[in-house]
């Protein structure tokens, strides 16, 4: 078990460099003077020469790197160029908003399409499984901005139920916040619900055929023991693995979302710091998401052993 | 059986409608997709304009059937970015091995462990939102999965007995790789590009619809989507039409990649 902890842990290292490495050359890709670039057009010749001497410019670029490799690891990001905020609080209070709805999507969806594949799956070929398979890629081709924007047309505007646009923080208004969390959240969980029935149900599909569930049968245990003890914590555990996955991709890919309902999470604060060229916020946005998605994928490793103890032995 | 014949025929009817609109919209459209008509105005669907006109006048069909073939240019290309780097990488590291492959791989990997948008927002940040940012940023995000699967393939190809007989005979390295090797990644490949074909659809998109992608006043699915949002409640047609049109385009490309990956992957049969 240490061992197979130790081997993950050592894995994710070289993403986290990379990725890491990206993002330092992505701001020296950029012609100019990458101080300058940081500091906006509004810096003066002190605070850019100061600036210069930080980041080791008048030395090589390995230097620079291992500088830089150095403030990332004390957690200093910088500020941002156009509000002077440091630049690792903004990002970690963007991203409360985003992982509050996207942690709570993807739990709803896993509840929803992990059941529904298995019944898919138990039902091969019926009417239910065609049912389920159908509407489940109807789902995953809808794109989320549209489904966001026709959810919020009918439920916020036909029919009035809901607010349409913005976000309120639980600290302020708890049934407030809930309401406005509504729509976004329905919009993801259509969305994933859609890709996990798939995965659920081809991998529940897989462990039905093999000879342990033919013999848990043929011993007279009821089709629920069957699918519940033996079938669902083998078959779990590609779709664990694509929660994971999704969750990551969610939190790169949620700016669609958060456009569509006015949430002020962290794809927003990515996409207008870009248009901002607000590059200290656009690095950091992409460093946070990078560091989260590789952390998500660790703890979904690291836990699977805890239903599928073979992973861990091999 | 049955079931996979008749998802396959619905996804190509649809992808076949949609590649006849897109190939009818580069040669004519009903109105001029860029010309401004302000007598006519966020006007609802009628006779004329069969699907409305947007805020500044403009006929949506003829908007959305420009855009189509836009989405499909970019779509293509990026899937041919793709595959092309990934081959490259993947034929490089299975056939040679050792040290290029270990290196090769670990980027592959690190690639792979990175959401694809993400990648693509970091590129168009310092390279500007344009078409052929978002092909090659996109190509680049697509290919680790494509340089994967060829490394797999190569990697068992390599031990079989007709490449080294095809060595005996004195036949260049090369012309082993491009006569024998190469023709036998094409199968895994056809049922992951089309996959890849949505996942560059619906990026496209995404970012078109962040204000990242094809600039305005070319129309793209993405960018007529983000545009309708300030009149949703006045003009819901203007929402409408080109997500649907996405969304049916995706649902064509994965019901027939569903139908091509039961035919060509036997490891996903009777699944």
């Amino acid at each position: 078990m240490l061992r197979f902890v130790v081997r993950r842990l050592l894995a994710a290292a070289p993403t986290l460099f990379i990725s890491g490495a990206a993002v330092f050359f992505l701001i020296r890709l950029i012609p100019g003077d990458p101080a300058a670039l940081l500091l906006g057009d509004q810096a003066d010749a002190a605070s850019l020469a100061d600036l210069h001497r930080r980041l080791g410019l008048d030395q090589g670029l390995p230097t620079q790197f291992s500088l830089w490799f150095q403030r990332m690891l004390h957690g200093d990001l910088g500020q941002s160029i156009r509000t002077g905020e440091p630049v690792l609080s903004l990002v970690i209070d963007h991203f409360v908003v985003s992982a509050r709805i996207v942690f709570v999507a993807v739990a709803l969806a896993a509840a929803i399409a992990v059941p529904a594949g298995m019944l898919a799956a138990w039902r091969q070929n019926g009417k239910l499984d065609i049912g389920l398979v159908s509407a489940a890629t109807v789902l995953l081709s809808i794109p989320s901005f549209w489904l966001g924007l026709m959810l919020l047309y009918l439920f916020g505007l036909e029919l009035g139920w809901l607010p349409v646009i913005g976000y309120v923080d639980f600290s302020e208004d708890p049934v407030a916040a809930l309401t406005y969390m509504v729509l976004p959240v329905a919009t993801l969980v259509l969305h994933e619900t859609g890709i996990l029935i798939r995965m659920a149900r081809a991998s529940t599909l897989e462990v039905l055929r093999l000879d342990y569930i033919t013999y848990a049968r043929s011993k007279g245990l009821s089709e629920g023991a069957v699918l519940w003890r033996h079938a669902f914590r083998n078959a779990f555990g590609p779709t664990w693995t694509l929660i994971g996955l999704v969750l990551g991709n969610l939190l790169g890919g949620i700016a669609v979302v958060e456009t569509v309902f006015t949430i002020p999470g962290l794809g927003r604060l990515l996409v207008d710091s870009i248009f901002g060229r607000d590059y200290p916020v656009i690095q950091g946005c992409l460093l946070f998401v990078a560091f989260v998605y590789v952390l998500i994928n660790l703890v979904v490793d690291l836990l699977y052993p805890l239903f599928d103890p073979r992973v861990a032995e091999a | 059986m049955k079931l996979r014949k008749m998802n396959a025929a619905i996804g190509g009817t649809i992808l076949g409608a949609i590649a006849l609109a897109a190939g009818i919209g580069l040669f004519w459209t009903p109105f001029d997709p860029v010309t401004l008509g302000y007598a006519k105005r966020l006007a609802a669907p009628d006779a004329v304009h069969w699907l409305g006109t947007d805020e500044f006048g403009r006929d949506v069909l003829s908007r959305l059937m420009t855009a189509a073939a836009t989405s499909a240019r970019i779509s293509v290309l990026t899937v041919a970015t793709a595959v092309l780097l990934g081959t490259l990488v993947g034929v490089l590291s299975g056939y040679l091995r050792g040290w290029t492959d270990r290196v090769l791989m670990a980027f592959n990997d690190a690639l792979l462990a990175f959401p694809g948008i993400l990648l693509a927002l970091g590129f168009l940040a310092v390279a500007g939102a344009n078409e052929y940012g978002i092909v090659v940023a996109l190509g680049i995000a697509y290919a680790p999965s494509v340089a994967r699967i060829v490394r797999g393939t190569v990697m068992s190809l390599r031990e079989m007995d007709y490449i080294a007989a095809s060595r005996l005979m004195g036949n260049s390295e090369f012309f082993i790789v491009w006569r024998h090797v190469l023709p036998n990644c094409v199968a895994p490949l056809v049922v992951l590009a089309t996959s890849m074909f949505g996942w560059a659809l619906l990026a496209e998109s995404a970012l078109s619809f962040l204000g990242l992608g094809v600039p305005p006043p070319a129309p793209t699915w993405g960018n007529m989507l983000a545009g309708s949002r300030p009149f949703i409640a006045k003009a819901v047609w203007l929402a409408i039409f080109p997500g649907a049109c996405i969304s049916l385009t995706l649902l064509g490309i994965n019901l027939l990649g569903d139908a091509l990956r039961d035919r060509l992957d036997p490891r996903m049969r009777n699944t």
